[in-house]
């Protein structure tokens, strides 16, 4: 049964991503977006990955979408048709897609319990957590106790997301047909 | 039961597959298409698989989320989650600085169009 | 936006809820899913949501730009800070365990709840903000 779903949400995937490459309106991309969030959010549930697929369908369908859309507003929301040939993309990325198949061949399958990774480190973290912690919420203990480095810095790059955004984005728009003098602070 | 087997390998492969096909879909995207925008949405694609190449290995079959109860015996592994869960709010920071900087060349080119801002350059 | 009768009315009884949810996230992360980086998330949601529809001015009267600028670095210096305090008391950086001389993992716990709480506000206040500049930017 897991299995099942795990195959008909993954289908659903490719099918909403095979739209987003043909599709030319950006509209319509970004809103084929948001439905590709919210089903990798339900896929991530499905494989009990509940807190990430929370924040997917918080971030990804959400505030990405909200975010594109107003890039669309402020700039154009068709794209061009495009001018050179997609033969050397298309055998580029079929090329790195068979490498990488390739190196699937050794992986364990899906759903494998006596994985390397599935028998250290993440079964220590689950057999301490309540001890030393007392949360039962292994993934929130790990995040903020056992790997607090890990998301200061994560938290120090948001922070340096939003300033890099404000030192763009801030300030007076300098219009094309203003003369050089109005600068603006931009 | 060879066949019950093959069944089971080709199911558990799925996964690594279909990510790999999203790997390859945002690639294409990335590389072929001229529009900045639609670029930023290949790049999206591309992060998203690899959160799906980090949690499907940490998923045990039977098993629950990682949320310590007397209820349960087995658990999904929960380290896959953690440093995917960040790289999402990352991500969309990312996402922002992005279209930050597509917003400003727009301004200054009048065009998101990579062929447009770089002219018709001699690069095919 | 004027009109749109059923979508100011449905939007604000929405928000409330919206907002307590946020918090009810950030609170129960310890026990169920959720937990800093959500509840941020789901805070700038709600006041997105506000701005879509009353406007970003009316917005920017309830939450100024100049507050949220203050927010971000706040939030980074909440977690930097549990850091320098629990070094101040003997331990390693952001080693939560010094925070309750009596049992460790009551530290743990308190340590873990005032980091999230600076994730909160940083994520939070990093998208509203993020929001704010691209959505000013078109008049």
């Amino acid at each position: 049964m897991e299995f099942l779903i795990n195959l008909v949400l993954l289908l659903f995937l490719s099918a909403v991503t095979i739209a987003i490459i043909g599709v030319r309106n950006l509209f319509a991309v970004v809103v084929l977006g948001g439905a590709y969030s919210f089903l990798m959010a339900t896929l991530l549930i499905a494989m009990d990955a509940v807190d990430v697929g929370m924040t997917e369908a918080a971030v990804g369908a959400g505030v990405s979408t909200v975010l594109l859309l107003s890039a669309l507003h402020l700039t154009k929301t068709d794209e061009a048709p495009g001018r050179h040939s997609n033969v050397l993309p298309m055998a580029l990325s079929v090329l790195t897609g068979l490498a990488l198949v390739y190196g699937t061949w050794d992986l364990p399958r899906y759903g494998d319990a006596d994985t390397p990774m599935n028998t250290y480190v993440g079964a220590e973290y689950l057999e301490r957590s309540i001890d030393e912690t007392t949360v039962p919420n292994v993934v929130t203990s790990v995040l903020a106790s056992y790997r607090g480095y890990d998301t200061l810095g994560e938290t120090a790059v948001i922070f340096t997301a939003g300033i890099g955004v404000l030192m763009l984005l801030k300030g007076r728009r300098r219009r094309k047909d203003e003369d050089g003098e109005d600068e603006g602070r931009s | 039961m060879e066949g019950l087997n093959e069944l089971a390998f080709v199911l558990g492969g799925v996964n690594h597959w279909i990510t790999v096909f999203l790997i390859m879909a945002g690639l294409y995207i990335i590389v072929s298409r001229s529009n900045m925008i639609k670029k930023l949405v290949g790049l999206s694609i591309f992060q998203t698989s690899v959160y799906l190449l980090y949690v499907s290995p940490g998923k045990i079959i039977g098993g629950t989320a990682p949320i310590i109860s007397t209820d349960f015996a087995v658990y999904s592994n929960p380290l896959p989650h953690v440093l995917i869960l960040t790289a999402i709010v990352v991500g969309v920071a990312t996402l922002a600085l992005g279209l930050a900087l597509v917003v400003r060349i727009n301004e200054a080119y009048g065009s998101i169009e990579e062929d447009e801002v770089y002219g018709d350059g001699d690069w095919n | 936006m004027r009109g749109h009768l059923i979508l100011r009315v449905v939007s604000k009884l929405l928000i409330p809820f919206l907002l307590l949810f946020a918090l009810y996230v950030q609170f129960h992360g310890d026990y169920g899913p959720g937990g800093g980086f959500q509840a941020g998330v789901i805070v700038a949601a709600a006041f997105v949501l506000y701005a879509l529809i009353f406007g970003l001015r009316a917005t920017q009267k309830v939450i100024p730009p100049a507050l949220l600028e203050v927010a971000v670095p706040l939030g980074v210096l909440i977690y930097a800070g549990v850091g320098v305090v629990t070094w101040g008391l003997g331990g390693n950086f952001l080693d939560y365990g010094m925070l309750d001389s009596h049992d460790p993992s009551h530290g743990q716990h308190l340590g873990i709840l005032l980091v999230e709480a600076g994730v909160l506000l940083t994520v939070s206040s990093t998208m509203l903000l993020i929001f704010y500049t691209f959505a000013g930017r078109g008049r």
